[in-house]
């Protein structure tokens, strides 16, 4: 662990990814304070452009101030990201696991429908599920979570593979251990390492994906979100710009540091480079 | 032979992947709140009372699920996807009608990101540690986390309003009357933008794993033997380095098939290219969920396609399966 901190600081891109996005999670956190009044309240006169009076970003045609919506945004993509992160690890460590342990035709069939979530087209197929379940929260979570679980399984399978007949595996078998709980006590902790890098990657592709579920207008209606500003501004793009180009660096930003974080982490754990650079 | 029997068993797969894609379409519906027939009629409120008759009637509703599936796939397979209940017109053709378009600017972007991700990706490598790897690195690092729809409508402002260069909206010019040598200018003159901004996050993708891949390659055995052997360094790294690490690119290439399709939804509803995603977007709007069904069939379809394709491929491009014949 020391050892990991250690290679993951003298990583200063990882490191300044960390940094921003704590600092976004931040404001995030404290968007109430900052902007006391509702994103969706008006607050000002419509088409302001950046820097004029008191809005940092200008305001939209409805007279909202943008600055506002992209920290109460900050809250859905960060929310959406996470949870949506989490459900799809439960699904694709439980399924890999499964398959990985028990090997056979269960392993057989557990890889086929994976093959088979990695093959439909993801964005259409959360867009139906959003669509039909209409657009919350909830249903944004479950489309994301279900299209993104197949690359977790089929990572944690290997690991699982690899590990399932090592002697300290063995050793709790021959003791009687039961089977569900040598997979979460011996042998998950050992894969947990190539999944932890997977996260932080699959956080930012689930606010990538939010953000286009909620431009095409499939966000939840009650809650304000960097896709949604964007959506509303395209038909605006016009007269004024600022409208959908704030919001969108706040994606990009967010979504590059989530990278940089992810592949700082990466290089940390993987144990050639680790070698590598101790040689 | 070896490789017209590996043709035959991934058709097979692709089939069965196809039907378990239409079962799940089946099951979507039923396991959305309310009556299967107002979610396909959209519920607006605006269906009529004919047309749900007509939907409950061709759907079986009254039978038990088993024969509603059985009827529902059996109508798939005469090329039946349903009625559109906006356009009164039968979904397969209103879809097949915008695919044209799609597959003249997926296949393209996927050309044009495949080309330049694997030129820039194998400079970088070429020149590790030069500022020319730096630039395309970070440029790669900063499209991959940039979301289609932005850097469409950024590319619109910047080169259809401020510059002029190119247009902004749908695949012709409405105004003028092409025909020809023009039209075909015309929709390429169009064609330009979309098709940039569909590739450049693949683009992306390509040349960093194009770049790792090499690197990764360069430091094999095989390398060192041919350098060992006096080969000249060119020759090297396109016999020996680029060709291994295309493998991993191929394989990508397949599983970014969909990815590609789903990014049409976002880059033609940004340019108003009349394919099928803009028409997932206006089925939508529509709450024609009947078109936005048979669009996910349809789609699905052409992914396996693709995957079907670069499988194949795979085994040209492979040197170990080179050696077997």
């Amino acid at each position: 662990m020391k050892d990991l901190i250690k290679a993951f600081s003298h990583n200063k891109a990882a490191l300044g990814g960390l940094l921003f996005l704590v600092v976004i999670a931040i404001a995030a956190v404290a968007a109430p304070l900052i902007y006391p009044h509702s994103p969706w309240q008006m607050v000002g006169a419509p088409f302001q452009p950046p820097l004029s009076g008191p809005h940092l970003f200008g305001t939209d045609m409805l007279g909202r101030d943008i600055a506002a919506g992209i920290l109460y945004g900050a809250r859905v993509s960060f929310l959406i990201g996470i949870v949506s992160t989490a459900v799809a690890l439960s699904i694709g460590i439980t399924v890999g696991a499964l398959a990985g342990y028990l090997g056979g035709l269960v392993d057989d069939a557990l890889m086929r429908v994976t093959e088979f979530f990695q093959t439909i087209p993801s964005l259409i197929f959360a867009i139906v599920i959003v669509a039909i379940m209409s657009p919350s929260i909830l249903s944004i979570v479950i489309a994301i979570a279900i299209v993104s679980w197949p690359p977790v399984a089929r990572l944690v399978r290997a690991e699982f593979m690899s590990l399932r007949h090592r002697e300290f595996v063995e050793a709790s078998r021959v003791l009687g251990v039961p089977g569900w709980r040598i997979m979460a006590f011996d042998i998950l902790p050992n894969a947990m390492a190539p999944v932890i890098v997977t996260a932080s990657l699959m956080v930012a592709t689930a606010i990538l994906m939010e953000s286009g579920l909620s431009f095409l207008g499939l966000g939840d209606p009650n809650l304000i979100s960097w896709g949604y500003q964007i959506g509303a501004a395209r038909t605006m793009i016009r007269t004024a710009w600022w409208m959908s180009f704030f919001p969108g660096v706040a994606i990009i930003i967010t979504v590059l540091c989530l990278n940089l974080v992810g592949e700082g982490l990466n290089d940390a754990l993987n144990p050639r480079i680790v070698r590598r650079r101790k040689a | 032979m070896d490789r017209l029997n590996f043709i035959a068993g991934r058709l097979v797969k692709g089939a069965l992947i196809v039907l378990a894609i239409a079962i799940m379409n089946f099951f979507i519906v039923r396991l959305a709140p309310g009556d299967p027939v107002s979610v396909l009629a959209g519920q607006s409120g605006a269906m009529d009372q004919d047309y749900m008759d007509e939907l409950r009637q061709r759907f079986g509703l009254d039978q038990p699920l088993i024969v509603q599936l059985w009827i529902y796939l059996q109508n798939l397979f005469q090329g039946d996807l349903g009625t559109s209940y906006r356009q009164g017109r039968a979904v397969l053709s209103v879809i097949l009608e915008r695919l044209p378009a799609t597959l003249l600017l997926t296949i393209s972007a996927a050309i044009i990101s495949v080309i330049l991700g694997v030129v820039a990706g194998s400079l970088a490598a070429r020149r590790r540690g030069t500022w020319w790897d730096t630039l395309i690195s970070s440029l790669a690092l900063l499209f991959y986390a940039t979301p289609l729809f932005w850097i469409g409508l950024m590319a619109i402002l910047l080169f259809s309003l401020v510059l002029g260069w190119f247009p902004a909206f749908g695949m012709v010019s409405p105004e003028k009357e092409y025909t020809g040598i023009m039209h075909i200018l015309d929709v390429l003159h169009h064609l330009v933008l979309p098709m940039t901004v569909l590739g450049l996050f693949y683009m992306a993708v390509y040349a960093r794993l194009t770049r790792a891949s090499m690197l990764e390659v360069s430091e094999m055995d095989f390398v060192r033997t041919a350098r060992a052997k006096g080969l000249p360094e060119g020759y090297i790294t396109r016999r020996h380095i680029l060709r291994n690490a295309l493998l991993p690119v191929i394989t990508f290439a397949g599983i970014q098939a969909g990815h590609l399709i789903g990014g049409t939804v976002l880059v033609e509803t940004v340019f108003g290219w009349p394919g099928v995603g803009r028409l997932a977007f206006d089925s939508l709007l529509q709450r024609d969920y009947s078109v936005l069904l048979g669009i996910f069939l349809i789609t699905s379809i052409m992914v396996v396609i693709a995957n079907i394709i670069t499988d194949v491929v795979y085994t040209f491009v492979d040197p170990r399966i080179e050696v077997k014949q």
